[in-house]
């Protein structure tokens, strides 16, 4: 008898296109689940980490003594402590694991201590005596470039150009802006936090709340000075991630503490050093100029865009190439020109988070085209779906869509959704909410539209891939599965498609799902709404291995059935540094969202009425879990449209705080209305399509269009502040 | 640091005598977090949620400085609808169930959301150490940023407030719809039966501080025997006088200017409320604007 996945589907229950419960979500809801922060370990001693009050300072001396003398005090480590390489990043090898010389943001790492207490460890970091000589930050990205150099190779860290078409071409109608986004914070609520357990053989175990177990391995093993099979990493609990722990934060410092003291070493930071320990999205300033024929037909657009990226590279190169192959959205234009850049300042650091550049060319692109739908006398819907792409289309990198791109279908299902009823007399459904500040009087309510484009899985020729292990035994006389990887679980719910994709591969219900670990072969980021795709496809491949030598067997008696393998999704090619033509992208995720937007217009409150959404996500693994990432995505971009802002002045951080720093709560954030399409790429496992990030992209623009509708005003930053909408 | 637990309020204050550095603690909704985040490292903590007299209100009223902002809502919304209001917008409902308006005169910030409603409608704080008893009205309780009146022997024991004699009413404004510091924050309480209005900002000035001109433009304007539809001219002469009595500055929740205008709107729609809910009553009907 063959095996086959139609039948198995059939045959056990929480396979793939259903919504089995979480193996983690009763711990979760109880309070139960262990994160990062809970671990402990028997002798463990505590790190703390002094950082720098300066954007741009020279160090000119650092003093330990007195930190040393405080009783309780294990080590206090500085830069000269670092074995290995004192510079790592995900990208470029820029950023110093501790401080040398000079400090180039607010809160850069200079030293840290391990003591009994994490309370001795804080009064010892208070007595390290640094002394800086102050200096000029550079904090304006437009002019960075120019402005004095903060890494030998100058401020610039990427110039992606595209020239697509005619260079010079004219239209009937033309329209420009210039735009910008505030520094959103991905705000997880588990803040970052580890353990570092040295092993007699100068090795060290980490347990760390990350995205990428393989990529945190490679750095802290080449600044630690070992070979990588002596760093040995495992997933602890992780409290929410969406980018902030693609880069390190305290994975080297615990291991050097750990290392160097011969004791387990715990670090978590509080809220505050959280806001200091990750980076944040890039802040962007964008000038578009679309043109348009007499229909509202595109002729071409330009734009320059800058990306400040802060002090150090991080991910920036890749965020600007996402900005810039994807700054028309999802439109067929002929002629385009871009110029993206992406920059050093010594503003925080900025990286990968949600929606990775796509975000704020989305929010750009997508206040363009309204203006573009007002100059022609067009509705917001009907210029769109006039230059909206399908499958076919040629991307401004000349790269043709290959698989469904319903952009106009997704519009006009939030076109057709019902309207919500008329303004509420509750005033937990008014703009200011509880706070009790209109029964009514100034509120007016609009509708706005967007539409956004993101790519999927990691691009640019980059080598992506996943390792995935799936193990078959008896167990109480039946079949059981168990599936290791590397891919980090950081509440999207991967353990689950996990045990979903090998129930409905191998029959068997029961799936164990083994702790994430350096042990096994990279699993990739979880980031690039990639994992299910990417991890899934590798867990699906190694169910066929493991199928085969199943062969049809209920009873396998004592034989173990253990089967590893590599999966990568279809190549894509670096984009040309002149051109920027290339098949840089795998797959693109297309989402569509209609808000309707209540304006107390003499106040400048906002309340968000209704977000509704219709995205493609190719095939719907675990429905429920789908519609919870479109639900999150979307609250994600509403917190940008209306409040998500890390403030800064010179360089230095105003609100690292929950106070001042707010995300929107479950006032804010209206029960949405989701059509899910699931139109297959043949190109992906199941026909999938990666869901997390799309909706994060036309939230903010279509809540921002519909307070501008509201208002009258321009409102050509976000996130939107009442000063703004009051004109004070 | 000792961790100092009286059980009745005599102990209590004996102890402050003899530790006036003891920082009190009750909900610990803010001196918690000013302990977490090292910015305070007192020698001592003084628990005051074992003293049965703190956490009680009598008739009259007396509201124990310990009586959570929950039990207001649940309990005094009728007698003192202002601050039942103000206290809907602290924080979130863990919040509400641990903090207190005695926390909030303790911290005396100039955001705490119950002062304008305390200012506004005459609150008076009775405060005690072992020296005796002071009843200190509200509009002096104020003196800077993040400080009151109290002498370091004394603690705040209750909170005096006539159950209300018309209508109350309190506004915020924050950047989100819940669990939200105030921007700035305004409140009013009408007096029918003596001619007068009470006014006061939050937010917006280092203290909390109430509105006098803007409180007698309001009690001569008003015919409070014979009420009438506010005129519109009334209601802006109000907010604008209102708006004058802050002096806030630019931060980072909100500018300066925008505190201002916000203020006037707050204060003409608050009057608004509180007016049509007066004219309704005058008028038979039981109906009150929501709140």
């Amino acid at each position: 008898m063959t095996l086959t996945p139609a039948e198995l589907t059939s045959a056990v229950s929480g396979g793939i296109g259903t919504s089995p419960q979480r193996p983690d979500g009763n711990l979760k809801v109880r309070g139960e689940f262990a994160y990062a922060s809970d671990l402990w370990h028997e002798d463990m001693i505590w790190g703390a980490t002094l950082r720098s009050p300066h954007p741009y300072a020279r160090i000119t001396s650092v003093d330990i003594t007195e930190a040393l003398k405080v009783p309780g005090v294990y080590a206090v480590l500085t830069a000269d402590d670092v074995p290995g390489r004192n510079l790592y990043g995900l990208e470029h090898k820029d950023q110093p694991v501790l401080a040398v010389d000079v400090v180039r943001y607010q809160g850069e790492p200079i030293a840290l201590v391990g003591a009994d207490h994490p309370e001795t460890a804080l009064r010892a970091m208070k007595k390290i005596v640094v002394t800086y000589e102050v200096l000029e930050p550079v904090v304006d990205m437009e002019t960075a470039v120019d402005d004095t150099p903060l890494h030998p190779g100058g401020n610039l860290v990427r110039h992606v150009p595209i020239r697509r078409g005619s260079q010079d071409v004219t239209a009937e109608v033309v329209v420009t802006g210039r735009y910008e986004v505030g520094m959103q914070d991905q705000a997880f609520l588990g803040p970052e936090s580890g353990l570092a357990v040295p092993a007699s053989d100068g090795s060290v175990d980490l347990y760390i709340a990350t995205q990428w177990l393989h990529v945190d391995r490679d750095q802290i093993a080449a600044a630690l000075g070992l070979p990588q099979e002596q760093v040995r990493l495992t997933l602890s609990g992780v409290g929410g991630a969406f980018g902030g722990r693609e880069d390190l934060s305290m994975q080297v410092h615990a291991c050097l503490l750990a290392l160097h003291t011969g004791k387990p070493v715990k670090m978590v930071y509080n809220r505050e050093e959280s806001f200091y320990g990750h980076v944040h999205r890039h802040p962007a300033v964008l000038y578009y100029e679309h043109g348009a024929d007499h229909t509202g037909k595109l002729v071409y657009v330009r734009t320059r865009m800058y990306l400040d990226g802060g002090a150090y590279a991080s991910s920036t190169p890749a965020v600007v190439a996402n900005a810039a192959t994807l700054g028309v959205g999802p439109y067929e234009v002929d002629n385009v020109t871009v110029d993206a850049y992406g920059v050093y300042t010594n503003n925080p650091p900025c990286g990968a988070m949600r929606g990775f550049g796509a975000v704020q060319a989305g929010f750009a692109y997508e206040s363009q085209m309204d203006k573009l739908a007002e100059a022609l006398g067009m509705s917001p819907v009907d210029v769109r779906v006039r230059n909206a792409m399908t499958e076919g289309s040629v991307m401004p990198t000349g790269q043709v869509v290959d698989s469904a791109a319903p952009v106009a279908q997704l519009l006009k299902l939030v076109q057709d959704k019902p309207l919500p009823a008329g303004t509420s007399s509750d005033i937990r459904e008014l703009p200011g909410g509880v706070s009790n500040t209109t029964h009514g009087e100034g509120v007016v309510r609009r509708v706005g539209y967007a539409v956004g484009i993101k790519n999927i899985c990691f691009s640019e020729g980059y080598d992506d891939y996943s390792t995935a292990r799936v193990r078959v035994s008896m167990v109480n006389g039946s079949l059981s599965a168990a599936v290791h990887t590397a891919a980090c679980e950081v509440g999207q719910g991967l353990v689950t498609i996990m045990q979903q994709i090998v129930r409905t591969e191998l029959g068997i219900e029961r799936v164990t799902v083994l702790p994430m670990d350096t042990t096994i072969g990279n699993g990739g980021s979880t980031s690039a709404s990639r994992q299910t795709y990417v991890t899934g496809g590798a867990v699906k491949a190694a169910c066929a291995l493991v199928r085969d030598k199943l062969a049809g067997r209920t009873d396998i008696g004592d034989e173990v059935i253990d089967e590893t393998t590599e999966w990568r999704h279809r190549a894509t090619e670096a984009i040309d540094p002149v051109t920027g033509q290339g098949n840089a992208h795998v797959q693109y995720g297309f989402a569509a969202h209609r808000a309707v937007v209540d304006v107390d217009v003499d106040l400048g409150l906002v309340r968000v009425v209704a977000l509704d959404c219709a995205q493609d996500v190719g095939k719907a693994l675990n429905p429920q879990a789908v519609v919870g990432q479109i639900q999150g995505g979307s609250a994600q971009g509403l917190g940008l449209a209306v409040m998500e802002e890390i403030q800064t002045s010179g360089g230095k951080v105003r609100n690292p705080s929950f106070t001042d720093y707010l995300i929107p709560t479950v006032l804010d954030m209206p029960p949405m209305s989701i059509d899910v399409l699931e139109l297959a790429d043949p190109h992906a496992p199941y026909g999938i399509r990666g869901v997390g990030e799309p909706p994060t992209i036309s939230s903010t623009p279509a809540i921002v269009a519909a307070i501008r509708a509201a208002t009258g005003l321009a409102l050509t930053r976000v996130p939107v502040r009442p000063e703004h909408l009051t004109g004070t | 640091m000792d961790f100092l637990r009286p059980e009745t309020l005599a102990e209590a204050l004996e102890i402050k005598a003899e530790r006036p550095d003891a920082v009190p603690i009750a909900g610990g909704t803010d001196v918690m977090v000013e302990l977490n985040y090292d910015h305070r490292r007192p020698a001592a903590l003084l628990d005051l949620t074992r003293i049965p007299e703190l956490q009680q209100w009598e008739d009259g009223l007396r509201v124990g400085a310990g009586v959570p902002y929950v039990r207001i809502i649940d309990e005094l919304g009728a007698q003192l609808p202002g601050l039942a209001m103000a206290s809907r917008t602290v924080g979130s409902p863990q919040i509400r169930n641990r903090g207190t308006v005695g926390g909030n005169l303790g911290a005396a910030s100039p955001a705490g959301d119950t002062h304008p409603v305390l200012l506004a409608s005459d609150a008076v704080i009775e405060v005690a150490s072992v020296r005796g008893t002071r009843m200190i009205p509200a509009a002096e309780f104020y003196l800077g940023v993040k400080r009151n009146a109290l002498e370091p022997d004394e603690l705040i024991v209750a909170v005096h407030l006539t159950p209300a004699k018309g209508p109350q009413q309190f506004s915020k404004v924050g950047t989100r719809n819940a669990m939200v510091i105030a921007v700035c924050s305004f409140a009013i309480s009408l007096f029918p039966q003596e001619n007068r209005v009470g006014a006061a900002v939050g937010s917006a000035a280092p203290t909390p501080r109430r509105a006098p001109e803007a409180e007698e433009f309001l009690a001569s304007a008003l015919d409070f025997k014979n009420p009438k539809p506010l005129l519109d001219s009334v209601k802006r002469e109000f907010g604008e006088l209102v708006s004058r009595a802050a002096s806030p500055i630019d931060d980072v929740r909100g500018s300066a200017a925008y505190r201002k205008h916000a203020l006037a709107v707050m204060a003409r729609r608050t009057l608004g409320w509180a007016w049509q809910e007066l004219l309704a009553k005058k008028n038979g009907s039981e109906e009150r604007p929501c709140a």
